[in-house]
């Protein structure tokens, strides 16, 4: 809980939104997702932080920037125990669980190397969700199915 | 209603099987029709099976219509590096109903959501085969007088078997029994037991053939490939106990009948064919009495 505070201290935003409780080995698939390598904002990324209740964590903060609800929830896939922190004057005034979508669209990769996602190009994919808690993923062309395991962004 | 068409097997109810099978026993009783004069059916074979095709053929030409297409992909012009956008986009200007076989998966979804007319799936790799289901659902209940209640039995890979899955959905319907025979490695997918287990139907699962086959109504015969195997030595040792033999069928239910997508290669003995219960090729026949009801009714006639 002290290194909570120093980081605060060192990293504070005014306004802006803070993810925390991101895998730290699936930081950099979060970043991707969300499209944050092209945004201008300040933002601060924290990895390999130790946390009590997952192994390692990481963190982004990101100042001025407000995600709609299923845009964020998208992140689900890589860190389904993510949670939202809507900062504004400096305190927390709203918490949110990611909520693993019913849908994925144009975000994952099919597994199956047999699949028309993986041969013809601008196929956006597009998969039900099987099983929320653990990713598994439905490929709504080849109908194979996508786990956690083996998933790769699009 | 854009786009009709028929890419998996979930894409129909229990009642629009029913209807299918209905009128497949239309066309039983009144093979030629006139009622698709002036249509024209696109068969796009991106790889060759001369079996489906001829099937799908026979029936458009018993309806009265039109063919165009093509019989494998070096024949068209996804040889010149066509994507299968193009390909389907150009084929749906000169078409009323596209057939299509291609070996990738998914391909007949994709090609559905792009086409303008309406696509049959003829099958797309390892996934569906939607007709072929049809087919067996009508051989089945034209020989058993019932979909209902019936003890099937699945002989051979059935991991990698796209018409044992389809066929399991589609059955599942109507209260079966099922009981699974295959090798260790090509055993019923997990999913499907679930699936099953969450219907709350019954199935059983064996390593060879042994009495229970007495208790089947059907038993459908599928190939075990070589290819499957990664241990050359593991296929030579189950390649034999998945062979059906006339004297194998001794003391079964009368009803009982034996069916098989064909081709077959040996795992069901020649000796088979003559007896009353082999019921394979009557099985291809009415496949195109199925595909005239499935063409038909998709194109609203
Ligand atoms: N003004 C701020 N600027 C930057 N980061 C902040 C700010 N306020 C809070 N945070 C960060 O947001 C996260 C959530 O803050 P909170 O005070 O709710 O911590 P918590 O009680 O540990 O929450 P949780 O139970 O979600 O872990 C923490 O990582 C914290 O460091
Ligand atoms: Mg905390
Ligand atoms: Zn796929």
């Amino acid at each position: 809980m002290n290194s909570d505070k120093k980081e605060l201290r060192v990293n504070a935003i005014k306004n802006g939104t803070v993810i925390d409780h991101i895998p730290a080995n699936d930081l950099f698939k979060v970043i991707k997702i969300l499209g944050l390598q092209n945004i201008t904002n300040t933002m601060t990324l924290g990895t390999n932080l130790e946390s009590k209740t997952q192994g390692k964590k990481a963190i982004i903060k990101i100042a001025e920037l407000f995600f709609e609800n299923d845009d964020i929830d998208r992140i689900a896939l890589a860190a389904p125990n993510a949670k939202l922190n809507i900062i504004k004057d400096y305190v927390v005034i709203e918490k949110r669980k990611v909520q693993v979508p019913d849908k994925v669209i144009g975000i994952a990769k099919c597994v199956n190397p047999k699949c028309i996602t993986n041969f013809e190009d601008n196929i956006v994919t597009k998969f039900t969700v099987v099983d929320k808690e653990h990713i598994a993923l439905k490929c709504h062309y080849c109908e194979k199915i996508t786990n956690k395991e083996n998933l790769r962004l699009q | 209603m854009k786009n009709k068409s028929l890419v998996s097997i979930d894409d129909y109810t229990k009642e629009d099987y029913l209807r299918i099978l209905d009128k497949a026993a239309y066309f039983e009783a009144n093979p030629v029709q006139n009622i698709l004069t002036g249509k024209v059916v696109a068969t796009l074979f991106f790889e060759p099976s001369t079996r489906t095709r001829l099937s799908f053929e026979s029936a458009v030409n018993k309806l009265g219509g039109k063919i165009i297409g093509f019989t494998d992909a070096s024949s068209s012009s996804v040889q010149k590096g066509e994507s299968l956008k193009d390909t389907i986009k150009t084929v749906a200007n000169y078409s009323d109903l596209i057939v299509m076989r291609h070996p990738i998966e998914g391909s007949a979804r994709y090609a559905s959501e792009v086409s303008k007319v309406p696509v049959v799936n003829a099958g797309d790799g390892a996934n569906q085969h939607p007709t072929q289901t049809l087919l067996d659902m009508y051989s089945i209940r034209k020989t058993q007088g019932k979909l209902e209640d019936l003890n099937i039995f699945l002989v051979g890979d059935l991991k990698y078997g796209r018409t044992v899955h389809s066929l399991l959905m589609a059955m599942s319907h109507f209260n079966p029994t099922f009981n699974f025979i295959s090798p260790e490695s090509l055993k019923m997918p997990k999913e499907y037991k679930l699936f099953l287990e969450k219907k709350g139907i019954k199935y059983y699962e064996h390593e060879d053939f042994t009495e229970y086959i007495k208790e089947a109504d059907i038993v459908y015969m599928t190939r075990v490939q070589k290819e499957r195997f990664s241990d050359p030595i593991e296929y030579e040792k189950v390649k034999d106990v998945y062979i059906l033999r006339n004297e194998m069928l001794e003391g079964t239910k009368d009803n009982l009948r034996v069916l098989h997508p064909l081709p077959r290669v040996n795992e069901i003995n020649v000796d088979v064919d003559n007896n009353p219960k082999a019921y394979y090729f009557d099985q291809a026949l009415n496949g195109v009495y199925t595909r005239q009801a499935i063409i038909s009714s998709i194109l609203d006639l």
